[in-house]
């Protein structure tokens, strides 16, 4: 029984297959995971956006969307049926292929890191020897599609916004990888069902997740950091500044192109941020060895909405960095501290099994972070602030 | 030769020549970004997984953005009406023919000095990076210093000029 809830949807899909003559199997099982992961994610978003708007409305003392179905949970579709009836405006004088092809792009580009993330035991489309490396390859992709529906648009905010955008991707783009790369030092492989098993033991019941070492922990909140940037979220969320740029590099675009967008936003959301559960904490691997019988799947759509959680309650609390705030950031601070967890990734590893390296990499990791932030914060000359008004 | 290979080499040729001779900068970056996507394609119909997703993150998420940057950024980034064509075009087309005769020649030439490699080659991303840091540590350390050395140059050149250095 708990075999079957776990493998629930392999078996499905092989029960449906299996109608089919058998020289046609193996494309038509490709084919109904492609068209599950499809349908699966959209769906994820409307409820996505409905989290976030309610989410957000608690936040800042207001209800949020209370008046379509029950509890505003209908929202979404309204909202998708009507930017599907609306106007698709073009300017006159954008560049039209250009300006139709950024969002297909973008869309497409998002839905192919789905095709390597391991979703559940057995439940990954393609299991390549490289998928992390495809990750990066399709995440590359999109920088180009948001520089295209940018200038294509002949606006200055766009072009504006979409220079921010790519600017900022770029560098923590950097910052992404290389704290990766700590991840495929101790698993030994860029396989991201590998990397899964790997963590997939326990020690008197508690789980051997990469986030629970101190390079892992380290590595961890800098791809976090990173991720955030990456999708263009609030606090980095620059390129899409209203109050500065209107809506960044998609104020030309109206409708259903506009839809792409936002749909394009939350689907790099939850691609990055399954990705960042598969890498640090077990992908859908469960929290207590008492727990395992749970099925693998709900873990791991449970860690992705956790992370999805922590996006809109980031949004709801910080406010937004200036640009020079941001590149400095990524390169002073995020980009050197990663390369330090390299090398304590590096230490560990040869270290050897024992408390010593426990010791040693949080104390190397702990005294630099001390040293960085203390130096950075006093060249900025930020000091306690001293009100005298009410003395 | 499968359909697929043809399909790709289209693509991969049409992008190369429209980057070429398309009249907006701009529209030639995109179609270079076309070409190498093709060729990306290409490395992975030939089963080598490394070098296709290393040239679609390096060549599409790096270099394709850099040349787009640039042209943004440089004065007169808008094209007049009828293109930017170099006045020695033929110069250009003499070498590129030059340089492709050489690499093609090479290429067919391979199959007599290698006479033996008759199967498939497999090499997983794995061996790969073995051989980097095992056999071609030295080329490898050699190439990360060059470049952390461009680096380095490059943060010096764009450095403030202090007060009063001039």
């Amino acid at each position: 029984m708990i075999v079957w809830m776990d493998q629930f949807f392999v078996l499905l899909r092989n029960w449906l297959v299996g109608f089919l003559p058998v020289s046609l199997q193996g494309f038509a099982g490709v084919l109904l995971s492609v068209v599950t992961i499809v349908l699966l994610f959209p769906a994820l978003f409307a409820l996505a956006v409905w989290l976030e708007r309610k989410g957000l409305g608690r936040m800042q003392n207001r209800l949020g969307p209370n008046r379509v179905g029950p509890f505003g949970l209908l929202q979404p579709i309204a909202d998708g049926i009507k930017s599907l009836t609306k106007e698709d405006i073009v300017p006159l004088s954008a560049d039209a292929p250009v300006h139709f092809l950024a969002p297909v792009v973008l869309v497409v580009a998002v839905f192919m890191g789905f095709a390597v993330l391991p979703m559940g035991r057995n439940m990954v489309l393609v299991d390549m020897d490289a998928g992390l490396l495809f990750y990066f390859a399709m995440g590359a992709s999109t920088e180009l599609a948001v520089f295209m529906a940018g200038w294509s648009s002949r606006n200055k905010y766009s072009l504006l916004g979409a220079m921010r955008a790519v600017a900022q991707m770029i560098s923590y783009e950097v910052v992404l990888l290389l704290s990766s790369v700590a991840v495929v030092m101790i698993s030994g492989s860029l396989s991201l069902t590998k990397i899964v098993e790997a963590q997939n033991h326990y020690t008197w019941g508690l789980p051997h997740w990469y986030i629970f070492t101190p390079w892992g922990l380290a590595g961890f909140i800098m791809y976090a950091i990173a991720a955030t940037a990456e999708t263009n979220r609030s606090p980095f969320d620059l390129p899409e500044g209203e109050s500065e740029l209107v809506a960044g590099y998609h104020t030309e675009y109206s409708g259903f192109k506009f839809a792409l967008f936002f749909l394009g936003e939350y689907l790099a959301m939850f691609s990055i941020s399954g990705l960042g559960s598969t890498l640090f904490l077990g992908g859908w691997s469960a929290p207590f060895s008492f727990l395992t019988w749970v099925p693998s799947w709900i873990w791991f759509f449970s860690k992705l909405m956790l992370s999805v959680f922590v996006f809109i309650w980031m949004r709801g609390t910080l406010p937004r960095l200036r640009q020079d705030q941001l590149m400095n950031f990524a390169w002073k601070f995020v980009l050197p501290f990663t390369l330090l967890n390299l090398m304590v990734t590096a230490l560990w590893r040869f270290m050897g099994e024992g408390w010593e390296r426990w010791v040693v990499c949080s104390a190397i990791l702990v005294v630099v972070y001390v040293v960085m932030a203390r130096v950075s914060l006093y060249k900025e000359h930020i000091r306690p602030r001293r009100y005298r008004y009410a003395d | 030769m499968s359909p697929v290979f043809y399909l790709i080499s289209a693509m991969t040729v049409a992008g190369g020549l429209a980057a070429v001779l398309l009249k907006n900068t701009v529209h030639c970056a995109l179609a270079l970004t076309v070409a190498f996507a093709g060729l990306a394609l290409l490395f992975l119909q030939l089963d080598a997984q490394f070098a296709g997703f290393a040239q679609i993150l390096v060549y599409i998420g790096a270099v394709a953005i850099l040349v787009v940057f640039a042209i943004l950024l440089t004065r007169g980034s808008e094209t007049p009406k009828d293109g930017v064509y170099s006045r020695n075009w033929p110069i250009g087309l003499v070498i590129a023919a030059a340089v492709f005769s050489v690499l093609g020649w090479a290429v067919l030439q391979s199959a007599r000095v290698l006479p033996n490699e008759t199967a498939v080659p497999k090499v997983t991303v794995l061996d790969i990076g073995n051989a980097l840091v095992g056999r071609y540590v030295l080329p490898l350390e050699i190439v990360a210093l060059l470049l952390t050395a461009a680096t380095i140059g490059a943060v010096i050149v764009a450095l403030h000029e202090k007060e009063g250095a001039k």
